[in-house]
């Protein structure tokens, strides 16, 4: 059943990046990431990761892509992509992604065979809870300082035109 | 059970994509949207690895990770934003005064 879930999931998250590349219509792509991130919390939840996966729907699938369809908003492009005609970037993007594909799976294996697999760690939110809030407390703190000036940088840059 | 090595499986064909929409696509919105796939192989990956050490940081790790992405698509956008007003387009194709 856990298979069944873990597949049908997985394939709404690369297809969602698949169905990015191939379309050129921003805001398509933007929704399409919706999708893909939305099945990544499903993942993290088969993971055993629950306060991770609520954490991924509401900030990436909810407020950031939000964020990105706000943008695309702002630069209000009329006319879609014009398809291209260099299929050479393409080509060796692709293929440079194949060797780093074979580089990852190959770590990947070296690091997991000979692993015990299936150890439950215990769906424990109240440990992750203790980590962020006596081990990890002051990154946690330092988090809200960096939130904040991301807000201030934000409205600098974006903010309304100074008059000349 | 599901063996923590699938989860990392699908990090990297994750990461993979990430990478070849980077190079594949042509304006920085998308672009900076492939980065954010990459981040979320990225974290895919870290949770993976802390269940199989059987191990609650990686999850507090990966917190911090989305928080931090927060912050730098903020920043992006706005930088993106800026671009646009400047030229008037995100184009990558368009953006090459620094070409020799």
């Amino acid at each position: 059943m856990a298979w069944i879930i873990f597949i049908v999931l997985s394939f709404l998250c690369l297809g969602g990046v698949v169905a990015m590349i191939l379309s050129r219509n921003q805001a398509h792509n933007a929704l399409f990431l919706v999708l893909s991130f939305a099945g990544l919390g499903g993942i993290f939840g088969l993971l055993e990761a629950p306060f991770a996966a609520v954490v991924q729907v509401l900030v990436y699938a909810g407020a950031i892509m939000v964020l990105f369809l706000f943008a695309i908003m702002m630069f209000n492009l009329r006319r879609p992509e014009p398809p291209d005609k260099k299929r050479v970037q393409a080509i060796l993007g692709s293929g440079l992604g194949l060797v780093l594909l074979a580089q990852l799976l190959l770590a990947g294996f070296r690091a997991f065979s000979g692993r015990p697999t299936g150890v439950s760690t215990g769906r424990d939110v109240a440990r992750l809870g203790q980590l962020l809030f006596k081990d990890y407390l002051y990154a946690f703190e330092i988090t809200s300082l960096l939130i904040v000036a991301a807000l201030v940088g934000a409205l600098a840059l974006a903010g309304p035109k100074e008059r000349e | 059970m599901i063996p923590p090595g699938a989860f990392f499986g699908l990090a990297a064909l994750l990461f993979v994509l990430g990478v070849v929409a980077f190079f594949v696509k042509k304006d920085l919105l998308t672009q900076f949207m492939a980065v954010e796939v990459m981040l979320n192989a990225g974290n895919l990956a870290i949770l993976a690895l802390s269940k199989a050490a059987v191990r609650a940081e990686g999850q507090a790790l990966v917190l911090f990770i989305i928080t931090v992405a927060a912050a730098e698509a903020v920043i992006g956008l706005a930088i993106i934003v800026l671009v646009f007003r400047a030229r008037k387009s995100i184009r990558t194709d368009d953006l090459k005064e620094l070409k020799g």
